[in-house]
């Protein structure tokens, strides 16, 4: 039996005299898994990243490296076993509620994807807050339009469940299709300009699809029948999810061409008001419209019908 | 035939192994062979089963798989804690179920408006798919259950459901308004917990305990639009 004194690891010094001793080669990029406090003052790093120190906060520089080194141990499997799709699904219920309450409190200054992702990017919600959200879209449209015409004699009800797989390729391809037009922009844009910043693929589709649990709460509302509450609701879900992606967008076009990162930005602004406009006009008849003559209309119920019409 | 040769072994291994101290006292000797037969206690009633089963009568192989599926209808509408409904599964009941859904759903529309119920193939479609994304969805949070257990479970919870659309329909009989809208409501959202309830039971166990809510809500998902599809029925 081997002495209990072999056992022991050696020592390789401490991390001064190892920190020396790759002095010798400052080219090599060392990557050290070590306190985060610590590891600001140790890491050389990469030559192309000067130091920001006012944007660590923001970009988590020293949590990016140790993450990446746990994103590259962690997906290992070929992508043909099912243990790799497992990977997508490493998650915890609290740590779902996390991220959707993150996405529910925009705060100005965090990240979202590096506060609540941290390389940990999970398929579970995007796939199910969207299917949550078809259902309540096509479920909301239904009963807000059976409310609506409930007094008339000629209207007859129906399910209309034609519009659920609609709704299902409208959402769907909303949250996969733009985060993958986002992402190859992002790459592209990145072999030009050099960014600090810059998200895979499946932490844009987190972003997005986290980004839109607000649409939920705000589709059942819908079902209130008046036009300036509706209205209401969509400005404030806009101004929630869009200010998320908003703030995890920005730092990754900030190092580019003024107008080139402003562009982004709006795009991505722009088609997210798309999605909530064109929901709004297609599930959900508007209170006044396809109400009978015999009905009281005054004149500025009129003149709103011919305004919007 | 191997012979035992544990006499040169028990010299060696006798002393440092207070463990087998008793074996040491055994010896056998070199003539003698040592066999025997090796019995392991199976249900003899497989054996039965697979050298009759092709000479029985079409009515018993039909009565015993009906008399399975009638078991597992049991431990739905009771449901308790128990293997039975995860052990044996079959996917005939969630057959016989989803196809006396689907042709319940039916209406007899002779105009084919847009934008009316669901057609056959789109009601089959959901439950199957729906069933299928949510065993996929457990397998990959990590649950222990079966692929086709799982399938089995959610297909016959159902069955309330199936239930709550004949009570529907008889009660459309009666004429609409607002009395048989209430009572359609209250017994959809009644067979609605309980085929929510029956299902959690059987599958709850099977996934980790820190995933439990995420690997519940796509079931709850899933048996609303059900009942959303069975509430919404108008002939």
């Amino acid at each position: 039996m081997a002495a209990v004194d072999d056992l022991q690891f050696e020592e390789f010094g401490d991390r001064a005299t190892r920190a020396t001793s790759l002095a010798a080669s400052p080219d090599a990029a060392t990557v050290s898994i070590e306190d985060p406090s610590d590891a600001s003052k140790h890491q050389p790093g990469p030559p192309g990243r000067l130091g920001r120190e006012e944007d660590d906060e923001l970009l988590g520089n020293d949590d990016s490296d140790k993450a990446e080194l746990l994103a590259s141990q962690k997906k290992s499997s070929p992508f043909w076993t099912f243990e790799y799709y497992q990977t997508f699904f490493d998650v915890d219920t609290y740590q779902v509620f996390d991220r959707i309450k993150g996405s529910l409190l925009p705060i100005p200054g965090k990240n979202f994807v590096r506060l609540y992702i941290r390389s940990n990017p999970d398929l579970y919600g995007p796939f199910w807050i969207c299917a949550t959200l078809v259902f309540a879209i096509a479920i909301s449209g239904n009963l807000s339009n059976f409310l609506i015409h409930l007094g008339e004699k000629t209207y007859h009800y129906v399910p209309e469940f034609q519009k659920v797989s609609v709704a299902a390729t409208v959402i769907y391809a909303y949250a996969w299709l733009v985060p993958l037009a986002l992402w190859g922009f992002l790459m592209w844009r990145n072999s030009k300009v050099m960014n600090i910043v810059s998200y895979s693929f499946l932490e844009i589709v987190c972003v997005y699809g986290y980004s839109l649990f607000i649409y939920i709460p705000t589709a059942v509302l819908w079902i209130i029948p008046q036009r300036t509450v509706r209205w209401i609701l969509v400005m404030i879900a806009l101004g929630i999810s869009g200010s998320v992606l908003a703030m995890t967008f920005w730092p990754a076009v900030r190092e580019d061409n003024r107008r080139v990162a402003l562009a982004t930005l709006v795009t991505i602004l722009l088609l997210h008001v798309l999605l909530s406009v064109g929901c709004l006009a297609y599930f959900f008849d508007a209170p006044e419209i396809d109400h009978l003559p015999t009905t009281t209309a005054t004149p500025n119920q009129t003149v709103a019908v011919a305004k919007s019409s | 035939m191997a012979e035992a040769e544990e006499s040169p072994g028990d010299r060696e291994t006798a002393s440092p192994r207070p463990l087998f101290a008793g074996l040491s006292d055994i010896s056998i000797s070199e003539d003698t062979p040592v066999e025997g037969e090796i019995t392991i206690p199976m249900r003899s009633r497989a054996r039965e089963f697979d050298s009759s089963t092709l000479n029985e009568s079409v009515r018993n192989t039909i009565m015993r798989d009906l008399k399975a599926v009638g078991k597992k209808f049991m431990h739905v509408l009771y449901p308790r804690k128990s293997n039975a409904l995860l052990r044996d599964w079959d996917l005939w009941g969630p057959l016989i179920l989803c196809v006396s859904l689907a042709l319940m759903l039916q209406k007899s529309s002779v105009d084919g408006e847009p934008g009316g119920g669901p057609q056959f193939a789109e009601v089959f479609v959901i439950i199957w798919f729906g069933a299928v994304t949510i065993t996929i969805n457990s397998k990959l949070l990590g649950g222990n259950i079966s692929f086709f257990q799982s399938l089995c479970v959610l297909g016959y919870c159902i069955l309330p459901l199936t239930a709550a659309m004949l009570i529907c329909r008889l009660v459309l009989l009666a004429g609409p308004g607002p009395i048989n809208f209430m009572i359609r409501l209250f017994v959809v959202v009644v067979m609605f917990a309980w085929s929510v309830i029956a299902s959690t039971a059987f599958l709850a166990d099977s996934q980790p305990p820190n995933r439990k809510a995420l690997a519940v809500y796509p079931v709850f998902l899933f048996y609303f639009v059900i009942s959303w599809l069975i509430l919404t029925f108008t002939p």
